[in-house]
């Protein structure tokens, strides 16, 4: 290495502990939550009817109670969502029972009603773990194929499983901050989580293969160094990228969560945290974890 | 030279699909074109409006159960075909412009799927799609039926139905019934084998009339007489005519979205959208410069191009599939920031401009590559695992993913060549 290569590098891989550290410290709280509290599945997973009503005059929970009660539905909350305007939740009912129930209550405009079986519920959780699973497989063997070119001594698939191993630290940050959320906020987690924690699974991804497409490529420039210091010197050289990449996607979710609209508000939210953890796992993760792992030999 | 031109051309194509339907500058009215193209017996037409998802436009989302359990496993699929079928002929008599109905297949179970965009009354729209003027023709068990209960069923059912219309017969209004030619076959049968005996014509388990047959009927024609005011005839006929549902359908899941909520969606996603590119931008401009201006040039040729193809395929736009083309514009800078990170690098090693330019393009293209396609497989699975919004957000993000592909270097490179030759000249 010469010594311009030498004085721009920054030695990441040496502080490796320290930031495995770190993401048990956020990682260990929400894997306790996970385990304590789960996740506060929505309607979409466990079945259930969603109704949103605006009333003409403010209506107090217990008298809304009072009229499910009569009729004999199984109101399991209430939430205020905005002035007059209430969210409430059922097992599942029919569109009759819904129209009875609103005619009990007086004047009341329906913003939202929606219904959906415990069946399709069930179906979605299976479909979304399927999801997961999947995403990860093909992405631990993309990536032992796009990397099937690492010189040896090195393993492409150890490329990949690092890679993935880092992807599933994102996922898993990001559905322990929701059980934290569903816990103590009330979050709810709906087909939409599923669809963030994917998006987040893929730029999580999408982070580590930058850097370690400069590993590979400097391993054939850099004989003389260590696995180590290559990797140090590759993730100096992305870091810029990283960062600034990084910073553009943040910025634009900030948007999306300051100015967009409520309904996708924990959607954002979730990529917010997944993609941050992203940017984190992706040069103090899977860089390290590959480091240790190579240099084991 | 060229590719600028090239360019250019692309970028007027995509401005006029892009652009409202009408635009007025000054004096001038500008009409958006429309895509007509015979191919064939078929033909391609866009009108190139933007297709909004029901979470835009309000309306109700409905999901269907059927059931196949009397239905032998080979004519599973001819079945739930004809009941979609149905399902849009009864749709179609509530005068719902757009209406979308689609299958699914989940393990051994079967969906329909019907999204009513702009539809209010759920109750209305629940009564007429769930409708069930099951024609049924029943046989007696024995020589003198005295109830209902001693008809068993013949297999003559409204599936046999071609055409059924009102007629007069002495004054009284009937509903005259046209039977399929195998219906024809099979009515000829149940009549030949009951001459002198009442058959049965139930509707929804009804009983309508109990005709005794005079002789055995081979022409395929049949009336169900009884007390019908004209109204009530022609009303029976258009739901004998939308058919009698192949297979009994239960619905599983209702959502109804309010048109207010999607408004204001619309109105708060197109300012985050505004909010997040003018960052961007500035971002991009304060960090690269002449070089950050010309990415922001390709990123409004992204905006062009992917706003084109969302309304050429087209694509229904949801909530969420406008947050996937708004995170996608992050991804779109992503590739540039790649490439002109390593111009920098290539630089810093002393190369010249020109050939730092070309190297970057060309050295950043593999983890380009590599890490959008990455993306574009969890596009792919998110697509296979959603439906509705889940699958919009899917297709944006792989439109978005694509066209930044495009834009970022290729639109890029041509602009900073345009520029540098500018320069040297």
């Amino acid at each position: 290495m010469s010594e311009i290569e030498r004085k721009s590098s920054i030695d990441f891989i040496r502080y490796k502990w320290l930031y495995f550290g770190f993401s048990l410290l956020i990682l260990i709280p929400g894997v306790i939550s996970l385990i304590v509290y789960r996740l506060n599945l929505s309607i979409d997973f466990t079945g259930g009817t969603l109704l949103e009503i605006q009333t003409k005059s403010p209506l107090s929970h217990s008298a809304i109670q009072e009229v499910a009660k009569s009729q004999n539905l199984e109101l399991s909350s209430i939430q205020d969502s905005a002035d007059k305007t209430y969210l409430l939740r059922f097992k599942p009912m029919t569109a009759d029972q819904n129209e009875k129930f609103k005619q009990a209550l007086g004047e009341v405009t329906e913003k939202r009603f929606e219904t959906v079986g415990p069946v399709v519920g069930l179906e979605l959780t299976r479909k979304a773990l399927a999801a997961v699973g999947i995403a990860s497989v093909a992405i631990v063997l993309y990536i032992a194929w796009a990397f099937r070119q690492v010189p040896k001594p090195y393993s492409p698939w150890k490329f990949g499983v690092s890679a993935v191993v880092a992807l599933l630290h994102d996922a898993l940050v990001v559905l322990g901050i929701f059980s934290l959320l569903g816990h103590f906020m009330g979050v709810e987690v709906d087909a939409l989580f599923v669809t963030a924690m994917l998006t987040v699974i893929g730029f999580s991804v999408h982070d580590t293969i930058v850097v370690f497409d400069r590993v590979r490529e400097n391993l054939p420039k850099m004989p003389q160094s260590s696995f180590a210091d290559v990797v140090n010197f590759s993730l100096s050289e992305t870091l810029g990228r990283s960062l600034n990449t990084s910073i553009t996607v943040l910025l634009t979710l900030l948007a999306l969560l300051l100015f967009g609209g409520e309904s996708i508000r924990w959607f954002v939210v979730a990529l917010l945290v997944g993609i941050t953890s992203g940017t984190y796992s992706s040069i103090f993760n899977a860089s390290p974890l590959l480091v240790l792992w190579e240099s084991r030999k | 030279m060229r590719q600028v031109v090239a360019l250019l051309i692309l970028c007027l194509l995509a401005g006029m699909i892009v652009m409202p339907a009408t635009l007025r500058i000054g004096p001038y009215t500008l009409y958006r074109p429309r895509i007509d193209i015979p191919i064939g017996s078929r033909r391609i037409y866009r009108d190139l409006e933007l297709k909004l998802g029901l979470d835009l436009q309000g309306g109700t989302h409905l999901v269907y159960q059927a059931d196949t359990s009397k239905v032998p496993g080979q004519n599973i699929d001819a079945a739930i075909r004809a009941t979609r079928d149905n399902l849009e002929r009864r749709i179609n008599l509530l005068g719902v412009s757009e209406a979308l109905i689609q299958t699914s297949q989940v393990g051994s179970d079967h969906r329909l799927i019907v999204e009513l965009p702009g539809v209010k009354d759920v109750n209305q729209a629940l009564a007429i799609i769930g409708q069930t003027a099951q024609l049924e023709f029943r046989e007696p068990k024995s020589a003198s039926p005295s109830a209902a209960s001693d008809f068993v069923p013949t297999g003559l059912t409204g599936k046999d139905l071609r055409l059924a219309q009102v007629k007069f017969n002495n004054g009284q209004a009937v509903v005259g019934l046209d039977f399929t030619s195998e219906g024809t076959k099979k009515f000829s049968d149940i009549t030949s084998r009951n001459i002198g005996r009442q058959v049965a014509i139930f509707l929804d388990n009804q009983i309508v009339s109990a005709p005794v047959v005079q002789n055995a009927i081979s022409d395929g024609q049949a009336i169900i007489t009884g007390s019908f005011s004209v109204d009530v005839a022609k009303q029976l006929a258009i739901e004998l005519n939308a058919g009698a549902l192949p297979i009994p359908i239960k619905i599983v899941e209702q959502r109804n979205i309010g048109a207010t909520l999607g408004q204001q969606s619309i109105s708060k996603s197109l300012l985050a959208a505004g909010v997040g590119l003018v960052v961007v931008w500035l971002f991009m401009l304060g960090n690269y410069g002449l070089k950050g201006l010309l990415a922001n040039l390709a990123l409004v040729v992204y905006i062009l191009v992917s706003l084109s193809v969302v309304k050429l395929v087209p694509i229904t736009l949801t909530l969420a599939g406008i947050a996937g083309l708004v995170l996608s514009v992050g991804m779109a800078v992503d590739a540039n920031i790649l490439i002109f990170e390593r111009i920098k690098e290539e630089l810093r090693w002393g190369r010249s401009p020109a050939t730092a330019m070309e190297l970057g393009f060309l050295r950043a293209w593999n983890s380009i590559r590599d890490s959008n396609i990455s993306s574009l497989i969890t596009a792919g699975i998110l697509f296979w695992f959603g439906s509705g919004s889940v699958r919009g957000f899917a297709l944006t993000l792989t439109v978005g993913i694509l066209v930044s592909l495009f834009t970022s270097t290729t639109v890029t490179r041509t602009l900073l060549r345009l520029v540098y030759v500018r320069n040297r000249a």
